[in-house]
């Protein structure tokens, strides 16, 4: 008999705790509720599954403490993946941020720095992202969602006066890993050894680019896979404190998918790469332990909690079983979560500060390691100064007077989010089954399987919006025509700035010598075309050498083949 | 050309952002009120888009916008006017901040729909600016003839 199938009050006393006066309780609630509810609407959570009014001991039993949750820092870490958690020091308060001109970021992220942020993150102007330079773009263009690197002059610049072996950075930087190329390129400039470096390949989760969020720099899928295991192998012996795989969840949920859903996406992927890591003779106990995972965090605020409770303990088990790690720290799901950006309105755009506070608090109350806000002009543009000020404000507020930190994992025990911790587990379970039968992440994308699933349950979400079963303030509820409140003005990076940085990088490209530009190239080239070689290390030297992002990006996508995004409509 | 015939809508992503939550959405909205649909991958080149709405004979255009790709949509009306395809309704969907919509309407936008709008203000606009496209064409054949 699974948790579900009990129902307090209308079971006979045979539950795990079947006393008769137990029963008697129950049963008397259930006439009571019964009596007062009439009509009671069935409720589902955003992944399907249902929930009761009440949770007792007949759904969940502390007899399975040890087994399924354990203490923090200990193997199925479901409290935690470390002994101490919050109480020992809180998670890292990263923002996402990318705008225009890397003198533009640098200002940004002092100034976020100096407001407690502790780690930074750079987001690539979309440009970058299509793999191209600035100077094949048209110009309203740059810089208004990230910022404009090309080059390891660019990332100097955007890095300027950033202690780049003291602070963790973490780089938007799809396959092939230009920025953490630059990374590199500057810290050899500045003398910092790279096993100074820290810090995160977000993004680096090509198939979830393929599948959902389709901002890569449209490299096949067969060479996006080969790039990936090289840039694990390089940065394993060079930047040993790099981690060059993120896992994104983020991209499945925001595409569509349901929390169980992408939590399940997740963990295959995560299988898949280290798998395809493992393929090429590397030890999972010495890629594991710098797996790490990216998520987003919905406002349905007891799912999420359960939804990343379930995914740390069905990754200890596939980490330490099925791949065989024997290394604990190779069995820790180490993850970043970001609040929801589909969750929030453009109506009535203050009403995100509430959302995003709810968010923060489900992932504060997941164990999460590191956290961006959103701020409330995500549904309408990239933060201001203001807005992004705020949206830091939120977690100093949750973190400092909330007593949010106080104990670990504070709502385990609760019957409620342990039974819910558990039937998100099999559904997760459930949905991995479905992509293992489809041959791995890998092959699932390819058949277009994983777009078909996210694509559905994307369409049932809006539906479910249309007709009014899930409410969104502003929008089909307490709806008004005038709320008041003046839409902020978006950010627009300052065009003159902007055509001074692209006519810079001309000048640039014209002063290098030719001769190191296309040696790099040509090594490139020979790399790509041999598996035996690493194509990654070839992409550092050339970007010391002064080639760009475009020009990397362009030789490979000659010889690895070109990437479309698999749609499947 | 047939009067009764289906509207026929192109459903794209010009610029640089690839999310198609919206794009996916809305084509899918579109197609079940039996419409036909025209849908494409992100990314689309401002001269491709025009080639296919003029293969395809759309009478609408669909634009997602996400990431400030709408701001250059006005290139995608003057394209279209500049190949004689001045007569397609094009509406854009998605985050047009408002400052800027003025910017768009002035370019020929016949309608933006932010986010919140109803799957039945967007079928029943796409239905309209169709028919009201499909009429004036056919009047102005006519007239030639």
């Amino acid at each position: 008999m699974t948790a579900t199938d009990h129902r307090p009050g209308s079971t006979s006393a045979d539950g795990p705790v079947g006393d008769a006066e137990h029963a008697v309780a129950a049963g008397l609630w259930r006439e009571e509720f019964d009596h007062q509810v009439t009509g009671d609407e069935p409720v589902r959570n955003r992944s399907g599954i249902p929930i009761e009014p009440i949770y007792t001991p007949e759904h969940w039993s502390a007899d399975q403490y040890l087994s399924q949750l354990g203490f923090p820092g200990q193997h199925p870490y479901t409290r935690g993946i470390y002994p101490s958690m919050y109480r020992g020091r809180t998670w890292t308060q990263r923002q996402l941020i990318g705008l225009g001109t890397p003198e533009d970021y640098n200002r940004r992220v002092r100034q976020l720095l100096d407001l407690g942020a502790n780690a930074i993150s750079l987001l690539p102007c979309n440009s970058g992202f299509r793999g191209v330079d600035c100077d094949a773009v048209p110009l309203p263009l740059l810089g208004t969602c990230g910022t404009v690197i090309n080059t390891v002059e660019h990332m100097d610049a955007a890095l300027h006066s950033v202690p780049l072996d003291g602070i963790s950075t973490a780089m938007n930087d799809p396959s092939p890993f230009t920025l953490l190329a630059f990374v590199l390129g500057t810290a050899k400039r500045r003398g910092i050894p790279f096993d100074k470096i820290t810090g995160t390949s977000n993004q680096s989760d090509y198939i979830s680019h393929f599948v959902a969020n389709h901002m890569f720099y449209r490299l096949s899928q067969p060479g996006s896979r080969r790039v990936l295991v090289d840039h694990v192998a390089y940065c394993r012996q060079r930047v040993p404190n790099w981690n060059p795989v993120s896992v994104v969840g983020q991209h499945m949920q925001q595409a569509g998918a349901t929390p169980a859903e992408t939590m399940a996406l997740t963990l295959s992927t995560a299988i898949q790469y280290a798998e395809d890591c493992m393929a090429r003779g590397m030890h999972p106990d010495a890629i594991l332990p710098r797996f790490t995972f990216f998520f987003d965090i919905s406002i349905s605020l007891f799912e999420e909690v359960a939804k990343f409770r379930a995914g740390r303990r069905i990754w200890a088990r596939i980490a330490k079983e099925r791949l065989g790690a024997k290394d604990p720290r190779s069995w820790r799901f180490k993850f970043h979560g970001q609040t929801s950006g589909v969750d929030l309105t453009a109506q009535q755009p203050l009403n995100n500060i509430a959302r995003v506070a709810v968010q923060a608090m489900a992932g504060i109350f997941s164990g999460l390691q590191s956290m961006h806000t959103d701020a409330y002009d995500e549904a309408i543009t990239c933060p201001t100064e203001e807005t992004a000020r705020i949206a830091v404000a939120t977690q100093n507020i949750l973190r400092e007077e909330a007593h949010l930190c106080d104990v670990i994992d504070p709502l385990g025990g609760s019957f409620y989010v342990e039974t819910l911790t558990d039937q998100m587990k099999e559904e997760i379970l459930r949905v991995m089954d479905v992509i293992e039968n489809a041959g791995g992440m890998y092959e699932a994308a390819g058949a277009g399987l994983v777009q078909a699933m996210i694509g559905r349950s994307a369409l049932a979400a809006q539906e479910r919006i249309d007709r009014g079963e899930e409410k969104v303030v502003g929008v089909n509820c307490y709806r008004s025509e005038d709320d008041g409140i003046e839409q902020p003005p978006p950010y627009r990076p300052d065009p003159e700035a902007m055509k001074a940085h692209v006519a810079a990088f001309t000048l640039f490209k014209q002063s290098r010598s030719e001769h190191a530009v296309s040696g790099a190239i040509a090594e490139l080239r020979r790399a790509a075309c041999d598996e035996q070689l690493n194509v990654f290390e070839t992409i550092v030297d050339a970007a010391g050498a002064g080639v760009t992002h475009g020009e990397i990006v362009g030789t490979l996508r000659e010889e690895l083949g070109f990437g479309n995004p698999l749609i499947v409509q | 050309m047939e009067v009764n015939a289906p509207i026929r809508v192109l459903v794209t992503k010009i610029g640089l952002d690839g999310h198609d939550r919206g794009s996916r959405i809305v084509a899918a909205y579109l197609r079940d009120a039996g419409q036909e649909v025209i849908y494409t991958a992100p990314w689309q080149e401002i001269d491709a888009v025009v080639r296919l709405a003029m293969q395809e004979d759309v009478e609408v255009i669909g634009i997602s916008t996400l990431a400030t790709d709408h701001l250059i949509v006005p290139d995608l009306t003057q394209a279209l006017r500049d190949n004689g395809l001045g007569h397609i309704g094009v509406i854009v969907g998605g985050i047009v901040p408002d400052s800027e919509r003025p910017m768009l309407y002035d370019a020929g936008v016949a309608r933006i729909f932010g986010p919140g709008s109803s799957r039945s203000e967007i079928v029943d606009c796409v239905a309209e600016l169709g028919a009201a496209v499909r009429e004036s064409r056919l009047a102005s054949t006519e007239f030639a003839l």
